[in-house]
């Protein structure tokens, strides 16, 4: 196994390219992300936002670039060993495994990604199940869930992975505000626990609450990359979210 | 309730089971019913074998023919070649079988949904037609075989074979249950439901479909293996007869995909009825009750007999609710 420099940065994405036919998705893009970090990813629609997260999670190869995680390039690992070294991702449209209850859901990252013995991975289910305040629906079927359930579910069946990165891919989308703030805390609160967190989100409020880095991607390059408040403020931000 | 003492009364149950089916060859006279049992028998343990890919997996494999016809042709080569007796043919059918799900599985298991399903059918084809042209074991012609002596306690060969077909049987199922209640069962529950948030989520999704490619072939071969002995003859095309995929699938599906016991109550229910059929009317009509009894299924009761039997089955492991 490699351990990296206690100070090296946990993710390295290096000149990281990605093309649809003759569509480019991400322009060599290149970013490090700290150890312990809740950074922001916003941008507007089709500006690669999920592309990058996709090829950071291996749901996607890129054509040029390398993915470096804990100080191992995992660019061309299958998406469920990156899961095994600790990159944990929800989905921007909640995928969950539908035949199974809310437990068994989170079993199946206890299952393959951390290993453990079945008694003690039932016991770390539900303390996750606790925390993201789901305990009530562990027997439920998954395909019960309340749309502000689902996506806490998603949350913790990421959390079942035992991740040191967790990618959180518009877990706010289409929730009220109150539910919003629910989840942002909870976000936070992983965040508190030496999870590093990579948030893509269109609620601003959110965003700027949450990160302590922002980076705008347009068209598949960034556009700015910084501290929440003065990328809000970067005239190319604005006129990629609010047009010229 | 107890993992313990569901795998004790399993048990219990298969030893019962086993014990009833020797019980049966020594005291019943008549050989019909066990002409007609080992055909329902090879049924069940097909219909599970069928469902560790095509049920836990969700793989739509129409290729049971094919495996169960590699199964044959290997028993038959086999004997033809060097007389080896029958478990060694079974053993070596399973071997085989288990090696062209592997390379079925690295060529087709990529392809998702009905990609995966039309080449299992092509692959069939493309066997019966090298078996057909193969001269050794009879070509399209068939050939006629002998069998050898009756081994102790039967007295008689169709006992025996169905005694090893039930045997199959409880390979298949202790196998289906061991993948259903494993860590590898989940697995396969997970990538059938989702397979990218399944990847994600830490699931070697290839390598497990393979592995459950594997098993299922190795399995269909080996219940096609003492086919040829009770016929006592061989051709490619009743060995690589596609009413053996459709019954394998329709089997499983009216039983219900989500447990080992589906594809045995299906194949129980299906198989009487078609020998029953068989008997009475004609052979010809049990084709046409499947049809039927698929469609009816597939609109009035999807998740099959367990679904309606325990239609809240599912939410059996959570507890709460």
């Amino acid at each position: 196994m490699t351990t990296a420099a206690p100070d090296a940065p946990l993710l390295q994405v290096g000149t990281l390219t990605k093309t649809f036919g003759g569509f480019t998705a991400l322009d060599n893009i290149s970013v490090n992300i700290k150890k312990g970090e809740r950074f922001g990813l916003i941008g507007p629609n089709g500006s690669g936002k999920t592309t990058l997260i996709n090829c950071i999670s291996g749901a996607l190869k890129p054509q040029a670039g390398s993915v470096v995680f804990c100080g191992e390039d995992i660019t061309q690992l299958p998406p469920h060993l990156r899961a095994r070294r600790g990159i944990a991702r929800s989905f921007q449209i909640p995928r969950p495994f539908k035949s199974m209850t809310v437990l068994e859901n989170l079993m199946v990252g206890l299952d393959f990604a951390a290993a453990g013995s079945t008694a003690a991975e039932e016991e770390i289910a539900m303390s996750i199940l606790t925390r993201m305040g789901l305990a009530s629906k562990a027997g439920a079927p998954s395909d019960a869930l309340s749309q502000v359930e689902l996506r806490k579910m998603e949350l913790a069946r990421a959390m079942a992975v035992r991740p040191k990165l967790l990618i959180s891919d518009e877990a706010m989308a289409g929730l009220s505000s109150s539910e919003v703030d629910e989840v942002l805390d909870l976000l936070i609160s992983l965040g508190e626990e030496d999870i590093t967190i990579i948030m893509i989100e269109h609620i601003m409020q959110a965003v700027m609450r949450f990160s302590e880095r922002v980076m705008c991607l347009d068209a598949g390059k960034i556009i700015a990359l910084g501290e929440p408040a003065e990328v809000m403020a970067n005239k190319r931000v604005q006129e990629a979210y609010l047009g010229t | 309730m107890n993992k313990r003492s569901h795998s004790i009364a399993f048990w219990a149950g298969i030893a019962v089971f086993l014990v009833a089916v020797l019980s049966m060859t020594q005291i019943v006279r008549n050989e019909y019913p066990f002409f007609a049992g080992y055909v329902i028998l090879q049924f069940i343990a097909l219909a599970v074998a069928w469902t560790i890919l095509g049920g836990y997996a969700g793989y739509v494999n129409f290729g049971t023919n094919a495996f169960f016809g590699v199964g044959v042709y290997t028993a038959v080569a086999l004997f033809k070649a060097t007389g080896a007796p029958l478990v060694v043919q079974i053993a070596a059918a399973a071997v085989v079988g288990m090696l062209l799900g592997f390379g079925v599985g690295l060529l087709t298991l990529r392809m998702r949904g009905i990609f995966f399903s039309i080449a299992t059918i092509a692959l069939a084809i493309i066997i019966e037609t090298f078996v057909m042209n193969w001269r050794f074991v009879g070509g399209a012609a068939g050939i006629q075989l002998q069998r050898p002596p009756v081994m102790a306690p039967f007295d008689s060969y169709v006992k025996m074979l169905f005694f090893v077909q039930a045997v199959l049987v409880v390979i298949a199922v202790g196998i289906a249950r061991y993948i259903q209640n494993s860590r590898m069962g989940r697995g396969l529950q997970a990538l059938r439901d989702d397979e990218l948030a399944a990847e994600c989520t830490g699931v070697p999704t290839l390598k497990l479909k393979l592995v459950a490619c594997m098993i299922s072939g190795a399995l269909m071969s080996a219940v096609g293996a003492p086919a040829a002995m009770y016929l006592q003859y061989a051709d490619p095309s009743s060995a690589f007869n596609l009413t053996y995929s459709v019954s394998a699938l329709a089997m499983s599906l009216i039983g219900g995909t989500a447990h080992w016991i589906g594809p045995v109550l299906g194949a129980i229910l299906l198989g009487s009825t078609q020998q029953f059929l068989a008997v009475t009317i004609s052979s010809e009509v049990n084709v046409l009750v499947l049809g039927i009894m698929l469609v009816l299924f597939v609109v009035g009761a999807p998740k099959g007999i367990i679904g309606l039997l325990r239609p809240r089955y599912r939410l059996r492991a959570g507890g709460k609710q």
